[in-house]
């Protein structure tokens, strides 16, 4: 649960960064490549799957969390 | 193999196809407004594990399984009068897999219909993005079926981007209405009962409903962030049917495990660009539900580019969890207990998976076809501390 609570203050902290600042769309050349994305790669869509089935953990990595599947 | 060879053929073959076809289209204004295909990916991929602590065979016995699954996914989008723009997705997926632990369910079989099977698993999505108001609404219809599983997703999403378009909110509902068929270990059937063959009496509900919440913000020109909450319920039969466990007492039954289960997974993804060439993806989540597993996640890959088209990604992930109140080893159950489960999947483990891709990728196209944009090679190698080994090699395409 300590674990848990630093993570959150990490992401509070992250998303309070005054340091924050307006990126133009001409800026955005690293932002918008597409290995910048914010998402698993489709390359890593199996890998996604595989982890549903052999670990109890699952969701919030942008692949399916539960459900549609035989696992649970 | 030789299926992915054969299939990467028949793909090929396709995409020369097109590209012959698209020398003759012109584009113009007037056919912004029509129906374009945006990108086609192909993803197909070969996984093997061993171990010695299936599920089937009560926390004993070999968990050999071969995997072969092949993805392919159609995006198309239009302009509309108002000039939002519509978005559909057609995702077909397939995949292929032997299983020497399902096919103990009835070892007295020379191979049991669980030996192999086939998992269809296609959805359809449809998005539409206002430019005026920054707001993308989607809808997705998912179906999956196997042996002795079937299901229908229902998602429905909503996301906001900022004014700068630096940051984005979204929400996204689903619901799946699984259906689970009860199929007993060989030993434990009475007449057709638990065979898999009873009709309606021999299927349960099982239903999922998420809620996923995400946060992306830009830092600046090269670091980028985003927050997920993905709570999750699921009631129902959440057990196997088929998973077998051995009591203190060398009595047999099967796995029973509570008919609810909530859980919270919380995740944290964090790029950077590094100079001119080196890219840090980061991933970490906290999981928590109330069968009482806790979990940790880290993910990191480094993607190097070696030329502006050539790149290498290697990668490390680390998971660890603690058990669920319900796990049991080899005869270590009581047959009074409540709930019981032998199934290692969740069990108290740590697993270390790593490997590296290679990725070629050009907007002149790959290896001389205009339309191939790139090409990635993974390979991983999975370990867990039950002893179970496993490695993983995808390919994946894209066309644009």
């Amino acid at each position: 649960m300590k674990r848990f609570k630093n993570a959150l203050i990490f992401a509070l902290c992250i998303f309070s960064l005054s340091s924050c600042m307006s990126v133009k769309e001409y800026q955005k050349s690293r932002i918008n490549d597409s290995e910048m994305e914010l998402a698993a790669r489709k390359a890593e869509k199996f890998e996604t799957s595989f982890y549903l089935y052999r670990e109890g953990a699952t969701g919030a990595n942008g692949g399916k969390g539960s459900g549609g599947c035989g696992c649970n | 193999m030789k299926k992915i060879i054969i299939t990467a053929g028949l793909l090929v073959s396709i995409l020369f196809r097109t590209n012959a076809q698209s020398k003759t289209e012109e584009s113009t204004d007037y056919e912004k407004r029509t129906l374009k295909v945006d990108e086609i990916n192909f993803v197909t991929s070969y996984y093997h594990q061993e171990g010695d602590r299936s599920a089937v065979t009560g926390g004993i016995g070999t968990e050999k399984l071969s995997d072969y699954a092949n993805s392919f996914d159609l995006k198309m989008s239009k302009y509309d009068l108002k000039n939002r723009l519509h978005t559909f997705n057609i995702d077909l997926n397939i995949d292929y897999y032997t299983s020497a632990s399902s096919d103990n369910i009835d070892p007295r079989t020379i191979s049991g219909a669980s030996a192999s099977d086939v998992h269809f698993y296609p959805s359809i999505s449809w998005s539409v993005k206002n430019p005026k108001n920054r707001i993308t609404q989607g809808l997705t219809y998912s179906f999956s079926t196997e042996f002795d599983y079937n299901s229908h997703g229902f998602t429905a999403s909503w996301a906001k981007a900022s004014k700068d378009n630096n940051r984005e909110f979204s929400i996204k509902a689903s619901a799946f209405i699984d259906k689970a068929t009860i199929i007993l270990p060989i030993e434990l059937r009475t007449g057709t009962t638990g065979s898999g063959r009873g009709g309606s009496q021999d299927t349960r509900p099982r239903n999922s409903f998420t809620a996923a919440f995400s946060l992306s913000q830009v830092i600046n020109e090269r670091f980028q962030v985003m927050a997920i909450v993905e709570p999750s319920y699921q009631e129902g039969f959440l057990s196997t049917s088929f998973h077998r466990i051995y009591f203190t007492d060398n009595t047999e039954g099967i796995e029973k495990l509570p008919g609810r289960r909530l859980k919270l997974p919380i995740g944290l993804r964090a790029n950077y660009f590094f100079g001119d060439n080196l890219i840090l993806r980061a991933f970490y989540r906290y999981y928590m539900d109330d069968w009482g597993m806790k979990a940790q996640t880290v993910n990191l890959e480094g993607s190097y580019k070696i030329t502006p088209f050539i790149s290498i990604s290697p990668y490390y992930r680390f998971n660890h969890q603690t058990a669920v109140d319900y796990f049991h080893a080899y005869k270590e159950g009581s047959p009074t207990s409540a709930y019981y489960s032998s199934d290692y999947d969740i069990s108290g483990m740590n697993t270390n998976f790593y490997g590296s891709g290679f990725r070629f990728a050009s907007i002149n196209g790959v290896l001389s076809m205009k339309h191939l944009s790139s090409v990635e090679f993974r390979y991983g190698h999975y370990t867990r501390t039950t002893g179970m080994v496993a490695n993983i090699i995808t390919m994946a395409l894209k066309m644009k």
